[in-house]
């Protein structure tokens, strides 16, 4: 009997949903890198994080690569994009924290200005801790880049009304849904914001995310769940590009924050730091991710080497 | 292929006497063809009768076996393709590859990295369980040499014996059979003579053919000839390629139920970059979808402890949520002065604690209420980790009879919980501690210097 290759069909499409100028995500209509079944979409974009604020809490190896732009922004974007040259930047407004420095959201609107005139690159705009803060300063910053078409991470259920009416209807950006790790939680909240009156293909979702080894295979299997029910089912609720940040996750956990005095035995913390991000962000890409965000140099080129040998 | 319930009934000897709890060989015979009994029950049947019905209720997928003693492995047997739908059951494992054809510096310092990586996380050893050896030199003796060297250095290795040239094989089978190696380089030329030897020596054999049409012929001739301990390659070496090759071989199992390729499947992350990062990105995919056997060039803890976590995660079984008996736990020489932690009964978050409590040679307990099994925030967030379940805790496991302290240390992601849990404990004080585990040996080292 000669082999028989199984065919596997699909009724369902992600939709495509376009960042920024030109940055398109997700439109596939097969389970992730499947190319073999059919259209595999857009390519998976890699963002890269920055701060507002000068990140002294992260790792000393990775601030080292950063130190003598992270106190500017602005600085920092164009450093990363004219040096790793990533899809995105990811600006997290950690300064807003009410824990922190309380950044009020007019001063937060005003950096984002700054950042988004001087870069070439969509932006994807990330808040702090505190939601109710977040939903604040979302406001100010999407009025500040009106109909710019970044992307707001994130509304959740305590705050999707204020982001969604600010970000989605009055500014004509992008929002990002983000549940817990619950197929259910990502559908009820993707329809409360379309039931806002955002369009389908003007908002991508964050199911939730951790890093490898830390309940890690719920992250997978929601991802898993919410794209067959997308693809097999036709759920076009779930039919959103997913975006993971990766490294808010990976860059906490022990393999990454234990320095060599910690942890002699495990050699070069940077090395562990960097491989935990990499595993994290292929895995999520494995589970059907259309971007994810990154902070290491290093994670970026391997990853963007990673998508560019499965889709190419 | 699996047969229905008729057909089986005429494997079944119809006698209709009862033996086997049932009413009557048709009755069986229906229950054997859902699969809800096992044949066994049925006294009276013959073996050949016995081998057919094995043959039609075997599972789409093999499960196979290599190593011995401590080192013995099960790969394959899965049956879904996406764990939530039942859970996948038998890990991949992983391999380091060594050649004849390297120079000894570099075998020297593989060797010495495959020992260096061996740790416990949440209670699973963790170390690369197989060496996998390339013939390229056709020569005989250094083969052997090679192997004979690694697997002495390297106690916990299973041996992957490649080569295509059967006389290098038995002799390298014969040597190192009894570790219970993988035979690998079974091709269209010499699958004979490579089916006879692993017969012999009771040997997985990897299968390779160059792509999956070949393959596919290829064990069907390998199966003709009564054999059935197979590790699949459908000969990609690239990433993409093999990709293809872990989704359709897996799909053609189990949608298709075509047992020719019911095996599990190697893929050679080696091949598909130099780069250790880029070795590690390959390997995360194939942990996922779907290899059993990962081949890397080299092995150290920047790409180990990623992937032998996701593979740890990847293969919980999601019907039986990991969780930790309830109860105050004594870490090292504790004594009623010691500090008093809490945290939740998920296994993972336990096990991470209290690693690091340990680590701290700081003597102390950790108490755990009932907290749904959930993790510190998912506990939280349920309402399961509050005042209410942590005082109840220590009422129950009468916490202030054992100890003298009346100081709790409390997870630093549930800082809130501080006046709640006061509320509920009179006479305690809550001391917030840390965010992460991995900071909590410097905190629990300063926080013991406060006291004392
Ligand atoms: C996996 C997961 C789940 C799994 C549960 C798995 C489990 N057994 O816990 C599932 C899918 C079931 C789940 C469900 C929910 N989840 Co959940 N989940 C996660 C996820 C992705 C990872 C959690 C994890 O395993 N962490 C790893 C463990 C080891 O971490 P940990 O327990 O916190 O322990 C660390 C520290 O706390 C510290 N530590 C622990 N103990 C102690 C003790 C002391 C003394 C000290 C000092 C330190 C310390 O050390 C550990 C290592 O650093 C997180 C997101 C994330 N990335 O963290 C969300 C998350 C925790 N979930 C969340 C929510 C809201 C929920 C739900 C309530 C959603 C819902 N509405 O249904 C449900 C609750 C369950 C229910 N309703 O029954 C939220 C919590 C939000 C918040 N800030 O309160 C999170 C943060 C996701 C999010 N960003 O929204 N979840
Ligand atoms: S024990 Fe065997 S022979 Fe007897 S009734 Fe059952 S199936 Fe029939």
């Amino acid at each position: 009997m000669a082999y028989k290759m199984p065919v596997q069909k699909y009724s369902g499409k992600i939709n495509e949903v376009t960042i920024g100028n030109g940055l398109k995500l997700g439109g596939e209509s097969v389970l992730p890198f499947y190319s073999f079944d059919g259209d595999i979409g857009n390519k998976p974009a890699i963002g890269m994080e920055i701060w507002d604020i000068y990140p002294e809490s992260w790792p000393k190896c990775l601030q080292e690569i950063f130190k003598d732009v992270a106190d500017d922004p602005a600085k920092w974007a164009n450093f990363c994009i004219y040096n790793y040259s990533p899809d995105f930047i990811c600006l997290k407004f950690e300064g807003a924290s009410p824990d922190g420095l309380d950044r009020s959201p007019e001063e937060c609107a005003e950096i984002a200005k700054k950042v988004a005139e001087s870069v070439s690159v969509p932006l994807v705009i990330a808040g702090c801790q505190s939601n109710e803060k977040n939903a604040k300063v979302f406001t100010k910053v999407a009025e500040a880049l009106a109909d710019k078409n970044f992307v707001f991470l994130s509304a959740v259920e305590s705050n999707y009304k204020e982001v969604g009416a600010a970000v989605g209807m009055a500014y004509g950006n992008i929002v990002a849904a983000e549940s817990s790790v619950d197929l259910n939680l990502a559908k009820q909240l993707n329809i409360l914001i379309t039931q806002l009156g955002i369009k389908p293909d003007r908002m991508v979702m964050d199911p939730g995310c951790s890093a490898v080894g830390y309940g890690f295979e719920y992250v997978v299997t929601t991802m898993d769940r919410i794209r067959l029910a997308a693809l097999q089912q036709n759920d076009t609720t779930l039919q959103v590009p997913m975006i993971l940040p990766v490294s808010f996750e990976t860059w906490k956990v022990k393999e990454s924050v234990a320095t060599e005095d910690d942890a002699p035995e495990w050699g070069s913390q940077e090395e562990r730091a960097v491989g935990m991000e990499i595993s994290t962000a292929v895995g999520v890409l494995g589970a059907g991710a259309n971007a994810v965000i990154l902070r290491h140099p290093r994670s970026v080129e391997v990853v963007r080497n990673f998508i560019n040998q499965m889709t190419e | 292929m699996a047969l229905n319930g008729m057909q089986i009934y005429k494997l079944l000897p119809q006698k209709n006497c009862k033996e086997c709890g049932f009413p009557t060989c048709l009755a069986f015979a229906m229950k054997l063809a859902q699969g809800n009994v096992e044949a066994e029950k049925c006294p009276y049947m013959s073996d050949d009768a016995k081998a057919k019905l094995s043959e039609a209720t075997a599972p789409p997928m093999r499960t196979v076996k290599f190593g011995a003693g401590d080192f013995e492995y099960a790969l394959g047997g899965e049956t879904v393709l996406f764990r939530h739908e039942k859970t996948f059951v038998n890990r991949p494992r992983f391999a380091v590859m060594f050649s004849d054809a390297m120079s000894s510096d570099e075998v020297d310092r593989k060797i010495k990295n495959v020992n260096e990586v061996n740790y416990t996380r949440i209670s699973e050893e963790m170390h690369v369980e197989i060496a996998a050896f390339k013939c390229e030199r056709e020569d005989k003796d250094a083969f052997i040499s090679l192997i004979k060297k690694v697997t002495d250095s390297c106690p916990k290795v299973v041996p992957m014996i490649m080569t295509e040239n059967t006389e290098i094989a038995e002799e390298a089978v014969r040597q190192f059979g009894d570790k219970g190696p993988i035979l690998f380089g079974a091709n269209d030329q010499n699958y004979e003579a490579m089916v006879n030897l692993a017969k012999d020596h009771k040997l997985l054999l990897g299968v390779t053919a160059a792509g999956k049409e070949k393959l596919y012929e290829l064990v069907e001739k390998i199966q003709k000839a009564g054999y059935k301990e197979l590790l699949l390659d459908a000969g990609s070496r690239n990433l993409k390629g093999t990709f293809d090759d872990m989704i359709n071989i897996r799909r053609t199992a189990l949608l298709s139920g075509d047992r020719t390729f019911g095996y599990p499947t190697v893929a050679f992350v080696c091949d598909m970059a130099q780069d250790k990062m880029m070795q590690l990105a390959c390997a995360t995919l194939f942990v996922e979808k779907y290899a059993s056997i990962i081949v890397l060039s080299d092995i150290d803890y920047s790409i180990a402890l990623p992937l032998f976590a996701l593979r740890q995660n990847i293969f919980t079984d999601p019907q039986r949520p990991m969780r930790i008996e309830q109860g105050i736990y004594k870490i090292g020489a504790a004594d009623e002065e010691s500090p008093l932690l809490v945290t939740v009964d998920f296994a993972l978050t336990y096990f991470i604690v209290s690693g690091e409590v340990e680590r701290s040679k700081v003597p102390a307990w950790i108490l755990i209420p009932d907290a749904g099994g959930y993790s510190v925030l998912t506990a939280w967030a349920a309402g399961k980790f509050n005042g209410k379940s942590i005082a109840k805790a220590v009422k129950e496991f009468e916490v202030e009879n054992k100890l003298k302290t009346r100081e709790l240390i409390i997870p630093g992601k549930v800082a809130v919980l501080k006046a709640d849990i006061e509320d509920e404990l009179p006479g305690w004080k809550v001391v917030v501690g840390t965010e992460e585990a991995a900071t909590l040996t410097n905190f629990l080292r300063n926080y013991k210097q406060a006291a004392s």
